[in-house]
């Protein structure tokens, strides 16, 4: 790992400056347990290193009846994990977040370092000049593409590791987001980058942005949530494929929801077309086979990973027949 | 030469030397002097320097000087000689490096030092009372939860901070707590009845204290 100046700001305007300056240089530091493995393996470089939790006042669950949930940016997993509102109100979230690795990197990680996460390609990960590291060509095209994305790939093909993504999508959440001494709100299905339109980046965070703060809305009394991680060991293993769902019925009926997947695409999936088929479908075994036909109808699977079409639509058949 | 002077005495005439050739240098040496300085002025933005931290450590402080870049690994094991703690997979994944931060579970070999500032880090080497294991090193030996036992303080620091949080774990709850720690010898059985049986024990000794 080269060696950094570690920069301690006391404010966001401050740390902001410092990465607007020196865009290619710094580097934000939040938890550090994706930013510290991409250090030590010299995928990333950086001489500044800024420590956003010297800023004071990002590590907060705030739930306001009626309104609706705020998460600071720098809440740890476990946090999240353990806090008896989320398990009550948004069982989904706490469901996502103990999904994620270990019990010792959620006592590290945070909720918007995990949106943040590079991408676990092992040809990113390891010693290729790949695309996204600034070399002229995607490894996992031609190569091993067992983990990689069916939907929304080229010219790279990774997919987005991120557990909560697909939960906070499936949730409708908002980031607030600061930079240029002001907050903007961005909606999470807005956030993420595909390849085709910015294949060295996964969000349209701009040089010198920092997120401050997750907001979920309050969910209808009679919402029902799931979330479902597939992988390979039991624990301590990222998706395969995932999938979230939101979802109100009436009796046996959808009235409206949303689902959204991880594992699939360079980005959190989430098909606005397939949601609005929601409404009306009953909830039992034929409109619900009828209703998965219709998952990643457009899916281009590459040549290792066709697998992941079927797996996501009857993982999302026996999560929708559960609920 | 007498001892004093090698020590770091000067004598007369190196010192009438030294002035002399200063004195020449300033008026031949001025322009190079000058570009140095100039190269100096614009590297010392990327001069990177080691940083002092303060670590409190199974209740002791120590003041360091460390590069950035040091996990609190290198610290405990390199500079403070705790070599208890384990170094496997150096990546925050096998779970050797186990050790608590301010009571919870982390991976000491993927938290930078600085990070632990201001924090209480407990190692494997703070949890014996004097020559006493800690009851859950007891319930290892007692269940066999070990067979190398390279990872076994690691495996132990993790119990800890489980049973800190959760006195009375189900075993699904062990499962979970303890999924962050790798066992290539695969005792895993014998480590989660040595967990189960810690907690117990410690349930019934404060049952009778009640």
């Amino acid at each position: 790992m080269k060696n950094f100046n570690y920069i301690q700001p006391k404010s966001l305007k401050e740390a902001s400056d410092i990465l607007k300056k020196k865009p290619h240089e710094a580097m934000l530091y939040a938890g550090g347990t994706d930013a510290l493995g991409l250090m030590k393996q010299d995928i990333i470089k950086p001489e500044e290193v800024v420590n956003l939790k010297s800023v004071p006042g990002l590590n907060y669950i705030s739930y306001t009846n009626g309104k609706g949930l705020r998460i600071g940016a720098l809440t740890e997993l476990a946090e999240i994990a353990e806090n008896p509102v989320i398990s009550e109100k948004y069982p989904i979230l706490r469901h996502a977040a103990l999904a994620v690795a270990s019990p010792q990197l959620r006592n590290l990680g945070t909720i918007a370092g995990n949106l943040c996460q590079r991408p676990r390609c092992w040809y990113y990960r390891e010693e290729f000049n790949c695309l996204r590291k600034g070399g002229d060509m995607c490894y996992a095209f031609d190569g091993q593409n067992k983990y990689h994305c069916v939907i929304g790939g080229g010219p790279c093909f990774i997919v987005h590791p991120s557990d909560l993504a697909v939960v906070l999508l499936a949730l409708d959440a908002k980031l607030t987001v600061f930079g240029d001494r002001k907050t903007r709100t961005v909606q999470l299905k807005d956030f993420f980058v595909s390849p085709g339109d910015d294949y060295q980046h996964e969000n349209n965070l701009k040089a010198g942005e920092i997120i401050t703060e997750i907001q979920i809305p309050e969910l209808p009394q009679d919402a029902k949530s799931a979330f479902v991680k597939f992988r390979e060991r039991g624990v301590w293993d990222f998706a395969v494929v995932s999938v979230g769902a939101v979802i109100r019925k009436e009796g046996s009926k959808v009235i409206s929801g949303k689902l959204a997947f991880g594992g699939v695409a360079p980005i959190p999936w989430m098909d606005e077309s397939l949601n609005a088929k929601l409404p009306g479908v009953a909830l039992s075994e034929e409109p619900v086979a009828q209703l998965v036909s219709e998952i990643l109808k457009k899916a281009e699977p590459l040549s290792k990973n066709a697998y992941k079409v079927p797996l996501v639509r009857n993982l999302t058949k026996r999560l929708l027949l559960e609920l | 030469m007498s001892k004093d002077s090698k020590k770091g005495g000067i004598s007369r005439r190196k010192f009438l030397q030294g002035v002399g050739s200063g004195i020449i240098g300033s008026y031949v040496l001025t322009p190079g002097i000058a570009k140095a300085a100039e190269a100096l002025k614009k590297n010392s933005e990327k001069l990177i320097l080691s940083v002092p931290l303060t670590l409190k450590v199974n209740g002791k402080q120590a003041h360091l000087l460390v590069e950035p870049r040091t996990t609190l690994a290198e610290v405990l094991r390199e500079k403070l000689g705790l070599t208890g703690t384990k170094v496997a997979c150096n990546n925050g994944e096998c779970g050797g490096c186990t050790v608590l931060l301010d009571k919870k579970a982390v991976y000491s070999c993927h938290i930078l030092a600085l990070d632990a500032e201001g924090k209480e880090v407990t190692t494997i080497e703070g949890i014996m009372k004097g020559e006493n294991l800690h009851p859950i090193q007891q319930a290892f030996i007692d269940h066999d939860g070990l067979q190398c036992g390279f990872c076994t303080p690691g495996q132990v620091m993790a119990a800890e901070a489980l049973l800190l949080k959760n006195p009375k774990p189900t075993r699904q709850d062990v499962l979970e707590g303890m999924s962050g720690n790798v066992c290539r010898c695969a005792a895993y059985p014998n480590i989660i009845e040595s967990v189960l049986a810690a907690a117990e024990k410690a349930g019934s000794e404060t049952a009778e204290l009640k």
